[in-house]
């Protein structure tokens, strides 16, 4: 039967349905049937094999399709309990264009919740064409910033933190620390302006010194040994820190230990800004981090947790408004009513000015969570969580 | 001389000296299990002097006092098994296996049996005390914490974190007769003595779910907002209910504070300030003390019930998890 259908008699069940839902043992009867679309690129540079064997610490460490699923193992007894079954389907496309088509058909079969996994531009082009449309859309990998401001669309939410918030964060910890100058060094990738800018913004909210910005470049040709070299890019006036903006990640794993200075390297490297890491031992962290890996045979980094989030949020508005309404679902997701628990300490939710998931954000290095930011005396007039990234006053997003 | 008679004899100047448990009949010994310190922590009871550190498996957590008061039952989580410590030798005397990364216990009615939550795996062991064998699995929501024996007998609670539920288990059949959805990452349990309420603490609504015994649906909420804090820094987790039902101690994770709630009126009565993160929670036999654990500085509160004051602080070990009192 197509899923529309399951669906449409999922709403006539759903009044009885919920209160005899309590079929515990045999076959389980299921008053709402949900599956969520998971949407990826056939080709996405950012899960690049040659790139992961070496983990840059910018990078994810494999595709987050398997934080999806985790999510969605945990959902099957609650699922039994109040009568849901959730499924997963995977779609993918070599572009923006394919991907569109693929929403179309789940769309058309009665899928309304999608998770897409790609770049920030491919996000935009996405969100976009399928604006107006009776789906909801996590986006669970693309940091951008423009995403959660001009490009912001109504049915599109974000789990995975953006740039600002990461930079927030960041300058959070340094401000703590009294690392009050920095040095900045930057890629020559699109992506990595976008980082250094987020974090010029942070320095200029937090007051950070910065003490001056150098283009690094992958590079032994001595003719710009000035951009290639660690030792004369970190030469000159003194800083406390150094922070790094190389999403690529190839460069910035070479920078620390090898700066004239004997100073601390944050940014790409070093020590940096996530939504998860594997290390983080409070709030049942380590039991999520064991079946992510049982699952996928690799530990869990930020996408997969944004990926695991993402299906939460729905399973939990399943549950707190026995519906499987999707309109009754999308306001209740938006709404200040949710309480999504992220394994981070905090109850979570959108911010309803664009979208974003609040959340807090995990200070890492290669093996240990230093700090969990907002930090202690970042305080803000109604939500802590939201001295990170974009608040009300600082939107531009207009739905 | 045996230790009630002097217990009785002594009992006037231990209240004049500590003001406390006047009904004395055990060694008096706080233990209390400490997650990173691979150890229980046995305190003098009117001191509060390190009387000895017994090493233990990994990561002990639950802990609980034996019938008869001469054993103290404690989870290594990370060796999978429970340990009893012999009291009047204060060393481990016995361990047996009790599934994949056991967090918390409770004993069956006669005490044959013990009901295990394995976080891991999420599942309720069911565990034959005398033989040490698992009779039977029962599987539950994910990461299962809070289990609590109804006063009948005949249920077990257990709840699932993740699943935002609670699982009643019929004791008789091992099988769940009801899930229960309550507040989000619920915890642990209190039970009022007749078993018509039972108290689950819902660690990120900042509240408490009150379920109805009989009917098994939640009838009531008690929420948590003590001055000065957000509800997102409100975390309940531990709970007690005193012997008569009628006074709850809910302690508030990240808030450091103890809520006193009057069970009858589902209303706080008032909060008391403890240490950072406080979760474990245990009365003193004549429930005149409370001790409050205290994850995040490492120490122990000993609150006055009648005066809600906090009369002293104890340093344990590393990352406390829960206390128990010989007394």
């Amino acid at each position: 039967m197509p899923i529309r259908h399951i669906a449409r008699r999922a709403r006539a069940l759903a009044v009885a349905g919920f209160a005899a839902a309590g079929l515990l043992h045999g076959a389980p009867v299921y008053a709402v049937a949900l599956k969520f679309g998971f949407l990826e690129l056939n080709h996405d540079v950012r899960y690049d094999e040659e790139k992961l064997y070496f983990r840059p610490m910018s990078r994810a460490l494999g595709r987050p399709l398997a934080g999806a699923e985790v999510a969605l193992r945990e959902s099957r007894f609650v699922g039994q309990a109040v009568g849901a079954e959730f499924a997963l389907e995977r779609a993918q496309a070599d572009d923006a264009k394919g991907l569109i088509e693929q929403i179309g058909k789940l769309n058309a079969a009665g899928v309304r919740f999608f998770l897409i996994d790609a770049p920030g531009a491919v996000v935009a082009q996405v969100s976009q064409a399928v604006r107006g449309r009776e789906l909801l859309l996590f986006n669970i990998s693309a940091a951008d910033d423009a995403l959660r401001q001009e490009q912001c669309q109504p049915n599109l939410l974000h789990t995975i933190p953006n740039h600002a918030m990461q930079a927030d964060a960041m300058a959070q910890y340094l401000v703590s620390r009294k690392w009050r100058s920095v040095l900045m060094l930057e890629g020559p990738l699109a992506d990595d302006k976008l980082v250094s800018a987020a974090f010029e913004n942070s320095a200029k909210r937090f007051g950070l010194k910065i003490v001056e910005k150098r283009p690094f470049l992958l590079s032994n040709d001595p003719r710009q040994r000035d951009q290639g070299n660690v030792s004369l890019l970190t030469a000159g006036p003194d800083y406390d820190a150094v922070f790094v903006a190389d999403s690529d990640g190839e460069f910035a794993r070479s920078v620390p230990y090898r700066t004239v200075r004997p100073r601390p390297v944050v940014g790409s490297e070093g020590l940096v800004a996530e939504a998860w890491h594997w290390s983080w031992e409070r709030h049942g962290a380590p039991q999520l981090n064991n079946r992510l890996e049982k699952l996928a045979s690799r530990r869990m980094s930020s996408p997969d947790w944004a990926a695991w989030i993402a299906v939460k949020t729905v399973v939990e508005a399943v549950v707190r408004t026995n519906n499987g309404d999707f309109r009754t679902l999308a306001k209740y997701i938006g709404s200040d009513d949710i309480t999504i628990d992220g394994f981070k300490g905090n109850r979570l939710g959108f911010r309803q000015w664009d979208g974003q998931l609040r959340q807090p954000i995990l200070l890492a290095t290669h093996n240990a969570v230093i700090e969990r930011a907002p930090i202690q005396g970042f305080l803000h007039q109604t939500n802590n969580m939201d001295t990170l990234g974009f608040d009300k006053r600082d939107s531009r997003c207009k739905f | 001389m045996n230790r009630k008679m002097l217990a009785t004899l002594l009992a006037p100047a231990i209240l004049a000296l500590a003001g406390a448990d006047a009904l004395a009949k055990g060694t008096g010994y706080l233990f209390v299990s400490s997650e990173n310190d691979n150890a229980v922590t046995v305190l003098d009871g009117k001191t509060y002097a390190v009387v000895k550190t017994i090493p233990t498996g990994e990561r002990p957590r639950d802990i609980k006092l034996s019938a008869d008061g001469s054993q103290v039952y404690v989870i290594a989580s990370n060796k999978h098994r429970l340990e009893v410590i012999d009291i009047a030798r204060l060393a481990v005397t016995r361990t047996l296996p009790v599934g994949e990364d056991p967090e918390a216990f409770e004993f069956g009615k006669d005490g044959k049996l013990i009901y295990v939550t394995n976080e891991e795996d999420a599942q309720v062991s069911v565990v034959d005390f005398a033989s040490g064998k698992i009779v039977a699995k029962i599987e539950v929501g994910e990461e299962p914490e809070g289990v609590k024996l109804s006063p009948d007998g005949r249920r077990v609670y257990v709840t699932s974190e993740v699943a935002n539920m609670v699982h009643v288990i019929d004791t008789a059949t091992n099988k769940i007769l009801a899930n229960v959805v309550v507040g989000n990452r619920p915890r642990r349990f209190a039970i009022t003595p007749d078993g018509a309420e039972v108290w689950v603490t819902n660690e990120l609504a900042a509240s408490i779910s009150i379920i109805d015994g009989a009917s098994n649906r939640v009838k009531g909420t008690v929420a948590f907002e003590p001055k000065g804090f957000r509800k997102d820094d409100v975390t309940p987790v531990g709970i007690v209910m005193t012997r008569d039902g009628k006074t709850a101690f809910v302690t508030l994770g990240r808030a450091n504070h103890v809520a006193v709630v009057d069970v009858a009126a589902r209303r706080v009565k008032g909060y008391v300030l403890v240490g950072n993160r406080a979760w474990g929670v245990q009365l003193s036999r004549d429930e005149s003390l409370l001790y409050v654990v205290n994850g995040l500085s490492d120490d122990v509160s000993i609150v006055d019930t009648r005066a809600l004051k906090v009369l002293k602080s104890v340093p344990v070990g590393r990352v406390p998890y829960g206390v128990v009192v010989d007394d």
